[in-house]
C-alpha cells in the first residue's frame, strides 16, 4: 500500500523517546488579524506519536485557539487532510520519528480556510454531489441481494476506498488554476459508481463529467495519487473516465 | 434566535441517524443536525461486518443469532427486542445492497458471510458465517452508502452544528438546541418529532478504539434534561486494540482465523474456551487476556499479548484485512505478514445508553413509559439488545435495524396523529447560559489536567475488573473532577470555529457519562458481561437480573438508580460456557 510508513522493527519494545521538534503552522485568525501569518511551536513528542497528537498537545497544552478538525485518529474519517511540509496528508497517518526536526503545516490549498487549518469544504461536496454518487437503477430489486460475481466486484473496489479527505483535490493545479473543475475526488466517486455492474446510470455521469468542467481539465500531474492516504490510484481512476467517455463503459 | 421548524429533526449523522432519514426523507420535511460532516461518522470506523442469518454460505436461521444476541448479552438482553433484530436484519442488510452498498461476494455472486465471535449454528454447537462484510471495511462502506442515499433524497443537513440542548413541552418533546460551529451562533430546532443518533461515549476511556468526536452528547443532554440512562454499567472492551494506542484491530481478522498468543507463544483462549476458542465474546476474551497478563504470561511482563495473522498468508491478508494490517504497519510499525501484533483490550462500545422501546422510542421509568415524540436509536440508545455483552457485528445491525424502525414509526405512526407542542419560553436559555459561561471566564484551569485525569481513572478503576474499592475511588474522583471542570477556562474566546468550546462541552458530557457508569457499577455487585467485579464473581440472577436506570440529581456523583425487569421470552438464564 502506498502509505506505509518505513518505520524501525521492534519499535513497540522501547520506552518512551521523546523528541523536540519544532512545528511551524500557518494560521488565520479572522476574528483578529484579516492577514494570515506564521507561527512556529516546540513540542515534545514521542517518534511513535501522530502528528495530530503533537497538534492536540500543542491545543490542550499551550494554545487552546488552534483550530484544526480531527475525529478517527487513524485515517478513517477523512478530517484532518492538510498540507505538510508541502504535501497533502493526513495528521492522523503521519509519525512524528518519519516527519523530521522541524515540520510545516499549513491548510490544504484550493479551498476557502475559515480558521487556521480548518477549510470550507461545502464546495468540496457540492462537486461530489453533481456526479451523481449514488446507485441508480430503477429496475425492481428481487427479494434478496442483486447478484454481482466477485470478479464484478473487484472492478470497482479502489475506488469505494474513498473517505473523500479532499488530499487529492487541494493538491491538484488544475484545481488552483480553476475552482470550478470537478476535481479528482468526485471522479473518483463517478467511478466508483460507473464501473458498478449493478448501476445504469454510467451514461448520464459521463455525460456530466465530458464537459467543459469534466475530466479533460486533468492534465496527469499525479499529485493526486501521491495525496491519497487511502492508496487509490486517482490519476488511473481517471483515466479509465475518460477512456470510458471516448470508448464507452463496459457495462 | 434562530428559528428552524421541521417535522422531524435527525441528531446524528452515522448509520443509526442516516437510515431513520431515509424512512422519511419522502414524506415529511426532516433536517439531520451533526456536528461532523455526516462521512466523518464513526460508524464509518466499523469494520468487520454486519450480521444477518442469510444463510448463504451455510445453514443458518434468525432464531440461531436471536439466542446468541440473547446468550452473548449474558442473559440482560431484552429478548423482544433481540428477536426484532434477528428477524429483522435480514431485510435491512438487502436494502444495504440494494441501494449499492459493495459487499464481498461469493463466487455465485451472492453477499459473502464470515466467522464472528460468539455467533453460532444450532444454539451454540459451533461457528457459523453470518457477518456480512465489504472487506475491513463493512462500516465505511454502510456510512458511504447511506450519505449517497441521502444525497439522491436531498436530505437537509446542518452540517458542524452541535446539539447542546433537547426541549420538552406540553408532555413532549418539540426541539433541540443547536450551536452552529462556523459563527457560534445559536438555532433552535421547532420539531413534532427527534431522534438522538448521536453515537457512543468511548472518549471516557485512556486506550479506547473511538473516535475523538464520541463524547456521549446526546446521553449527556438527555440525561441533564431528565431522561435516565439504561444499563451504563455495561461498557464493552474489545480484547484487540493496538497495544498502547488502542486502534481497533477487528475481530474479523479472528473471524479469518487468527491466533492470539502469550509470552510462551500458546494459543491461551482454548484454555479458557474450548468450543469458540478466539471466538468466544469479547468481554470474555478481554478477561483471558488480563489474566495472562496477570499471571505472568504478557509479552515481555507487560500487559499485552499477540494477535498473529501471519499464517493466513499473504494473499488472504490482502484479501480481507487489508486495512487493519496496514492500521499496524503504520503505527506499530511490525509488518503482520510475518510478525505478530502487539494488543491490548480497548474500551469499544456502550451496550447501555438512552431507553428505548422495540419501536425507538425513548421510555422514561420501570413501567417504559413512552415519551411522545423522542426516539433514539444506534450506539446512544439501549434498546436493550446488547444487554451486558454486545457481539461483534451486532452494532451496526442495531443501527440498520432500529434506526429503521424509529424512522418507520415517526412516518406511520407518530407524525399523522402528531401537532407541534408550543416551545417553551426562553427555549435557547439552558445553551446560551453553557455557551456564554465559558467564552466569559477569565480566570480558572484548563481542560486538559480534567480531561487526562478522567480517562486514567476510568481506564484504572472502571475498567474490564472493578471493585467496591476502586469505583468508590472512582465516584471521589468524579466528584472531584466535577468541581474543577465547573471553573474551567477556555484559551480560545473566539466565535468562529471554536473547537476549543467544543472539547470542552464534550468533556462535560463525559463527565455526566462516566457518573452514570460509576453509580450503576457501584450498585451492581455482580459480574455479568462486560460488568466484571472480582468482588463479587458470580452473575447473581436472583438480585440483579435487571436494566439500572440512572436519574440525574442536583448531588454530584450521586444519580438516583432505580431498576425495570429484563425482558425473557424463549432463553431461560443459562450459564454461559464456549
Ligand atoms: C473501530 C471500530 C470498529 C467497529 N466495528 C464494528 C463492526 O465491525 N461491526 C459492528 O456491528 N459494529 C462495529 N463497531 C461499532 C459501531 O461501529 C458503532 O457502534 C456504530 O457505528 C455507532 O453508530 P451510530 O450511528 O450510533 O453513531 P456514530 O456513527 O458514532 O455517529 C454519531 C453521529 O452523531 C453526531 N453527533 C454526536 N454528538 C453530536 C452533537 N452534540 N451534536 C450534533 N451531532 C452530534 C456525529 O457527528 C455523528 O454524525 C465498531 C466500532 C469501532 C469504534
Ligand atoms: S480519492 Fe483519496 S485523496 Fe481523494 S478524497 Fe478520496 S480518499 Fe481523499
Ligand atoms: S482524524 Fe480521521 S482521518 Fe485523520
Amino acid at each position: 500500500m502506498a502509505t506505509v510508513t518505513a518505520a524501525p522493527r521492534g519499535a513497540t519494545q522501547t520506552g518512551s523517546d521523546l523528541r523536540t521538534v519544532q512545528v511551524r503552522i500557518k494560521r488565520f485568525q479572522p476574528d483578529t488579524n484579516d492577514q494570515p501569518y506564521w507561527q512556529e511551536f516546540t513540542v515534545q513528542v514521542e517518534g511513535k506519536d501522530r502528528l495530530l497528537d503533537a497538534l492536540n498537545k500543542i491545543k490542550w497544552q499551550q494554545d487552546g485557539t488552534l483550530t484544526f478538525r480531527r475525529s478517527c485518529a487513524h485515517g478513517v474519517c477523512g478530517s484532518d487532510a492538510m498540507r505538510v511540509n508541502g504535501r497533502n496528508r493526513l495528521a492522523c497517518k503521519l509519525l512524528m520519528q518519519d516527519l523530521g526536526a522541524r515540520i510545516t503545516v499549513e491548510p490544504m490549498l484550493g479551498f476557502p480556510i475559515i480558521r487556521d487549518l480548518v477549510v470550507d469544504m461545502d464546495p468540496f461536496f457540492a462537486k461530489y454531489e453533481k456526479v451523481k454518487p449514488y446507485l441508480i437503477n430503477d429496475e425492481p430489486a428481487p427479494h434478496t441481494e442483486r447478484l454481482q460475481s466477485p470478479e464484478q466486484r473487484a472492478r470497482f473496489d479502489e475506488t469505494t476506498k474513498c473517505i473523500l479527505c479532499g488530499a487529492c483535490t487541494g493538491s491538484c493545479p488544475s484545481v488552483w488554476a480553476n475552482s470550478e473543475w470537478v476535481g479528482p475526488a468526485s471522479i473518483v466517486n463517478a467511478h466508483r459508481f460507473i464501473f458498478d455492474s449493478r448501476d445504469r446510470g454510467a451514461a448520464d455521469r459521463l455525460n456530466i463529467l465530458s464537459d467543459r468542467t469534466g475530466v479533460w481539465r486533468c492534465r496527469t500531474i499525479f499529485n493526486c495519487s501521491e495525496a491519497c492516504p487511502r492508496g487509490i490510484h486517482v490519476t488511473e481512476a481517471i483515466e479509465e473516465v475518460k477512456r470510458a467517455i471516448m470508448y464507452g463503459s463496459e457495462e | 434566535m434562530n428559528y428552524h421548524k421541521f417535522d422531524v429533526v435527525i441528531v446524528g449523522a452515522g448509520g443509526a441517524g442516516l437510515m431513520s432519514a431515509m424512512q422519511l426523507a419522502h414524506n415529511s420535511s426532516i433536517a439531520v443536525i451533526s456536528k461532523l460532516y455526516p462521512t466523518r461518522s464513526h460508524t464509518g470506523a466499523a469494520q468487520g461486518g454486519v450480521a444477518a442469518a442469510l444463510g448463504n454460505q451455510e445453514e443458518d436461521h434468525w432464531k440461531w443469532h436471536m439466542f446468541d444476541t440473547v446468550k452473548g448479552g449474558d442473559y440482560l438482553t431484552d429478548q423482544d427486542a433481540a428477536e426484532v433484530l434477528a428477524r429483522e436484519a435480514i431485510d435491512a442488510v438487502y436494502d444495504l445492497e440494494h441501494w449499492g452498498l459493495p459487499f464481498n461476494r461469493t463466487p455465485d455472486g451472492k453477499i459473502d458471510q464470515r466467522r464472528f465471535g460468539g455467533h453460532t449454528r444450532n444454539f451454540g454447537e459451533g461457528p457459523v458465517r453470518r457477518s456480512c462484510y465489504a472487506a475491513d471495511r463493512t462500516g465505511h462502506m454502510i456510512l458511504q452508502t447511506m450519505y449517497q442515499q441521502s444525497v439522491k433524497n436531498q436530505v437537509n443537513f446542518f452540517n458542524e452544528y452541535m446539539m447542546l440542548d433537547v426541549l420538552f413541552n406540553d408532555g413532549q418533546a418539540c426541539g433541540v438546541v443547536a450551536m452552529n460551529l462556523r459563527d457560534t451562533s445559536i438555532h433552535v430546532f421547532h420539531a413534532k418529532a427527534i431522534v438522538f443518533a448521536t453515537g457512543g461515549y468511548g472518549r471516557a476511556w485512556r486506550i479506547t478504539s473511538n473516535a475523538l468526536a464520541c463524547t456521549g452528547d446526546g446521553m449527556a443532554v438527555a440525561y441533564r434534561r431528565g431522561i435516565p440512562l439504561e444499563d451504563m454499567e455495561m461498557y464493552q472492551f474489545h480484547p484487540t486494540g493496538l497495544y498502547k494506542v488502542g486502534i481497533l484491530l477487528s475481530e474479523a481478522a479472528r473471524g479469518e482465523g487468527a491466533y492470539l498468543l502469550n509470552s510462551e507463544g500458546e494459543r491461551f483462549c482454548i484454555r479458557y474456551a474450548p468450543t469458540m476458542q478466539e471466538l468466544a465474546p469479547r468481554d470474555m476474551v478481554s478477561r483471558f487476556i488480563y489474566q495472562e497478563v496477570a499471571e505472568g504470561r504478557g509479552i515481555d511482563g507487560k500487559d499485552y499479548v499477540y494477535l498473529s495473522v501471519a499464517h493466513l498468508g499473504k494473499e488472504r491478508i490482502d484479501e480481507k484485512l487489508p486495512d487493519i494490517t496496514d492500521f499496524a504497519r503504520t503505527y506499530l510499525g511490525v509488518e503482520p505478514y510475518y510478525e505478530p501484533v502487539p494488543i491490548q483490550p480497548t474500551a469499544h462500545y456502550a451496550m447501555g445508553g438512552i431507553p428505548t422501546d422495540i419501536e425507538g422510542r425513548v421510555v422514561v421509568d420501570e413501567q417504559n413509559t413512552v415519551m411522545p415524540g423522542f426516539y433514539a436509536a444506534g450506539e446512544v440508545a439501549c434498546v436493550s439488545v446488547h444487554g451486558a455483552n454486545r457481539l461483534g457485528t451486532n452494532s451496526l445491525v442495531d443501527l440498520i435495524v432500529f434506526g429503521r424502525r424509529a424512522g418507520k414509526h415517526i412516518a406511520s405512526k407518530w407524525l399523522p396523529e402528531a401537532d407541534y407542542a408550543p416551545l417553551p419560553n426562553d427555549p435557547d436559555g439552558r445553551a446560551r447560559e453553557q455557551v456564554e459561561s465559558l467564552l466569559g471566564r477569565t480566570r480558572g484551569e484548563g481542560q486538559d489536567a480534567i480531561r487526562k485525569e478522567l480517562r486514567d481513572m476510568m481506564m484504572d478503576k472502571v475498567g474490564v475488573i472493578r471493585s467496591e474499592q476502586s469505583l468508590t475511588e472512582a465516584r471521589a474522583k468524579l466528584v472531584e473532577l466535577r468541581e474543577r471542570y465547573d471553573g474551567v477556562r477556555l484559551m480560545d474566546t473566539s466565535h468562529t470555529f471554536n473547537t476549543e468550546l467544543m472539547e470542552v462541552i464534550e468533556l462535560g458530557n463525559l463527565l455526566d457519562c462516566a457518573e452514570a457508569t460509576i453509580a450503576g457499577a457501584l450498585a451492581r455487585r455482580e459480574s455479568r458481561g462486560g460488568h466484571y467485579r472480582n468482588d463479587y464473581e458470580a452473575r447473581d440472577d436472583v438480585n440483579f437480573l435487571r436494566h439500572t436506570l440512572a436519574y440525574h440529581t442536583d448531588q454530584v456523583g450521586e444519580p438516583e438508580l432505580r431498576y425495570k425487569p429484563v425482558v425473557i421470552t424463549e432463553f431461560q438464564p443459562k450459564e454461559r460456557k464456549y
